[in-house]
């Protein structure tokens, strides 16, 4: 009973660490990019505006980094604490990754460090610029090496199990295991889109709040089309990963997919419900599609449920999980497809209201999809923490005091939630960008037309 | 030398940076809430935020690779501190999120509240006063094994002197070491006032740190004989460091060349860090931990230096490059950019 009770506790609470960390984590990777491509803009078509939105971007960032930063060290200390089993073994085969996050962290802090106080400092027009890159390529590293070790957990290898002992590894290759391209492409592409949903939600707001200018088009175009880009390549990455599931961790593919009998030519089900004997209702069966989708070929064989032991079987509410981060997925390409092809579509209006507030739903929606995304990916391995060697239960710490870590973390969030909020509210309220578009830009009125 | 050395050698290097710049970190984060509360502020606050603004996030950063490399050169003794550490652990995680995002909220955000200052001061004294539980648990005996797992003793650890005798030298060492530094930061900055306030603290805090040293130095006979009569061994280390300790205050109190005694109070706790270390050999954690019987696997051992050396060569340009720009710059310390 008391075990029992630890293990829940433990996943409870890195669950609720990990939900926390992944919003301040995703922002962290992803809008560095943002940043440095409308810095790039600015500076190529000589246009300080785009510089303007550059900065603007960038103070709210370093407050949202700081507590990611937070957040990821408790993480990292977390799986120690919570994990111990675990991390003795993964600690033998899986610490390098972790060992080069961090230093690839380290890159990204200390040139951040640069960027933010540097703005006016140098006299090549794109010196600063540059500071921007090792930003993005420490984060895009950082978020590497951490999938890869959660790539590690769902499909382990390199290295020789005896008993408790490892006798032998060899670090690469658990590093380079068969879940970690599709992984990493999948959470690279989905940390672009979700900050460029997030700053075009941003934008779309204040000109539903203020009306529209010259500036406010432009924030939008850039963010729009970055969403853009990247919702198609998050599509791909998640068809990659479907690919891969079937091939590796069929298990996983078929408990999202309520796909119980290995078969040819398997359906696709969307949406519907479960009933108490495992029947499907209420569903859209695309017929075939499922094979397609796992092998690329209508008449391949997906292996089913039935060929899964009862008891390595992941809870099957997974295909809710997995259902709507399709759906606000495909939402998010739908939206800006929408606005890309109004641009160029000059009968229809990019800025019209219901577009705009489309947007701005698009923001929440992202975000949603991305942590859907993640409750299917960790409840999906399940019972596995290290799927085949060590399950959940046997990794997790045995101690009295899991509730009161518990606590005292669930105080921690709120409290950094809610401060970063207010935090943030009131730096952009003290600070308008009308006002600051005054001093930065008296000759013009807000916007850039002439007074 | 084998690669459990090296790896060994690779942590404590990391156990001493984190000593230093964290300790100059937390120790500005209690100097900039004090002065803001005697309403000294404005003598101090300036100094201190030039200085910590670009690098907090770095100092975070030594800490997490202390425990990822412990956890990957010593897996057993991630395994053993990770079951026990549950708590003290949570604690640390607790107060180093409220410090780091407290100190973003003040600095990063619209306005300055001593309510957020009084966060992250407050919380940078408790975080070294936490993590030296980690230390104190290393010399035996607050550990206790049961149904194959590893449990904390918390009476024991609660009411034990030798584990009141660390927190207490962890607490001062922090004040000591970082008004040093700060009177020497000040002092480039030509910032008379600054330093004249900071050089007051640095000689205040020179007595108790030495005698809270000694304290704890005495409590580890009691604690772990064995690796007190090891470190007597090495008594010359122990005597190098109150030696630099000497004139590391002769400076001060002299108010010629900061910048020196700073290198001494750095030397001081080198040979301090450096004598606890070998004496603590061969045990990580006394009785269970040992570095050669429990290290990793030697294809991980090699590829874990490998990537600090390779990290390293990546990192030290960078580092050098941002120290040029912000903590040397004659220009920006005296806050003319």
């Amino acid at each position: 009973m008391f075990a029992y009770d630890s293990v829940i506790l433990a996943r409870m609470l890195t669950s609720m660490t990990l939900v926390f960390h992944i919003i301040f984590a995703t922002i962290g990777v992803g809008v560095p990019l943002l940043i440095s491509v409308a810095e790039y803009i600015g500076i190529r078509k000589r246009d300080p505006h785009y510089v303007l939105l550059a900065r603007r971007w960038t103070r709210g960032f370093v407050i949202i980094v700081a507590v990611g930063v937070v957040t990821g060290t408790a993480i990292g200390l977390q799986l120690f604490l919570l994990w111990p089993t675990f991390m003795q073994i993964a600690g033998h085969v899986i610490s390098l990754p972790l060992f080069m996050e961090t230093f690839a962290f380290f890159f990204e802090a200390i040139f951040l460090g640069a960027y933010i106080y540097t703005w006016d400092r140098f006299k090549g027009r794109y010196t600063h610029w540059y500071l921007s890159l090792p930003v993005i390529i420490g984060g895009g590293m950082s978020a590497v090496f951490i999938t890869s070790v959660n790539a590690f957990m769902n499909t382990p290898q390199g290295f020789t199990l005896v008993g408790r002992t490892i006798t032998s590894v060899e670090p690469l290759k658990a590093i380079w295991n068969p879940a970690t391209p599709s992984k990493v492409f999948h959470v690279l592409t989905s940390s672009y889109m979700t900050c460029g949903a997030v700053l075009a939600a941003i934008t779309a707001f204040f000109i539903l709040k203020y009306g529209n200018n010259k500036y406010y088009k432009k924030a939008l175009k850039v963010t729009m089309i970055v969403t853009l880009i990247f919702s198609i390549f998050t599509a791909i990455a998640g068809d990659t990963s479907a690919k891969f599931l079937a091939s590796y961790q069929p298990e996983k593919l078929a408990a999202a997919e309520w796909h119980f009998e290995t078969e040819k030519g398997a359906d696709l089900i969307l949406f519907g419900k479960l009933t108490e004997d495992n029947e499907v209702k209420g569903a859209i069966h695309l017929p075939k599609l499922l094979s397609f989708l796992s092998f690329g070929d209508f008449n391949s064989e997906v292996i089913g449920l039935d060929r899964v032991d009862a008891d390595l079987i992941p809870p099957l509410w997974i295909h809710y999980m997995f259902d709507l981060m399709v759906t606000l997925g495909a939402y998010s390409i739908m939206i800006s497809m929408l606005f890309v092809l109004f641009m160029f579509w000059k009968k229809r209006d990019q800025y019209n209201k219901w577009l705009l507030r489309a947007i701005v739903i698009n923001a929440p929606f992202a975000m949603l999809a991305l942590e859907f995304g993640w409750i299917y990916a960790e409840v999906g391995r399940q019972p596995w923490i290290m799927r085949g060697y060590l399950r959940v239960a046997e990794g997790a710490v045995s101690s009295p005091y899991v509730h009161i870590a518990f606590a005292m973390f669930l105080i921690l969030y709120v409290l950094l939630g809610t401060f970063v909020t207010v935090v943030l509210v009131r730096l952009y309220k003290k600070n308008p960008i009308q006002k600051e578009w005054e001093q930065r830009f008296p000759d013009t009125l807000f916007g850039g037309d002439q007074k | 030398m084998s690669y459990e050395i090296l790896g060994l050698s690779a942590l404590w290097f990391f156990l001493f940076a984190y000593l230093i710049i964290a300790s100059i970190d937390f120790g500005a984060g209690f100097f900039a809430y004090y002065a803001k509360q005697t309403k000294k502020d404005h003598i101090l606050n300036r100094l201190i935020a030039r200085y910590l603004s670009p690098v907090w996030e770095i100092t975070n950063v030594f800490f997490i690779f202390f425990y990822y490399g412990l956890a990957g050169f010593f897996p057993d003794a991630g395994y053993y501190y990770g079951s026990a550490m549950l708590i003290p652990g949570s604690i640390i995680l607790v107060l180093i999120g409220i410090r780091g995002s407290f100190y973003a909220f003040e600095n990063y955000g619209s306005r300055s509240s001593l309510l957020y200052t009084f966060l992250y001061g407050a919380s940078g004294l408790l975080i070294p006063a936490a993590i030296a539980t980690g230390l104190t648990i290393s010399e035996g005996g607050f550990l206790r094994e049961a149904n194959g797992s590893v449990y904390l003793r918390y009476t024991e650890l609660l009411t034990n002197p030798f584990s009141w005798a660390v927190v207490f030298l962890a607490i001062v060492s922090v004040l000591y070491i970082s008004a040093n530094f700060l009177t020497y930061y000040a002092s480039k900055a030509g910032d008379e006032p600054a330093k004249k306030l900071l050089r007051s603290y640095a000689l205040f805090w020179a007595a108790p740190q030495i005698i809270a040293s000694l304290t704890a130095f005495i409590a580890i006979s009691r604690q772990n004989p064995e690796h007190y009569n090891n470190m007597l061994n090495l008594w010359w280390m122990f005597g190098l460091s109150v030696l630099f300790f000497l004139i590391a205050v002769y400076l001060i109190y002299k108010e010629k060349r900061f910048g020196l005694s700073f290198i001494c109070v750095m030397l001081q706790f080198f040979f301090a860090l450096l004598g606890y270390g070998i004496a603590h050999m061969p045990y990580i954690l006394y009785d269970q931990i040992q570095v050669a019987a429990d290290a990793t696997l030697p294809a991980m051992g090699t590829a874990l230096l490998l990537a600090f050396g390779g990290g390293l060569l990546m990192l030290i340009p960078s580092l050098i490059l941002v120290m040029r720009m912000f903590l040397f710059d004659a220009e920006y310390v005296k806050g003319k950019k």
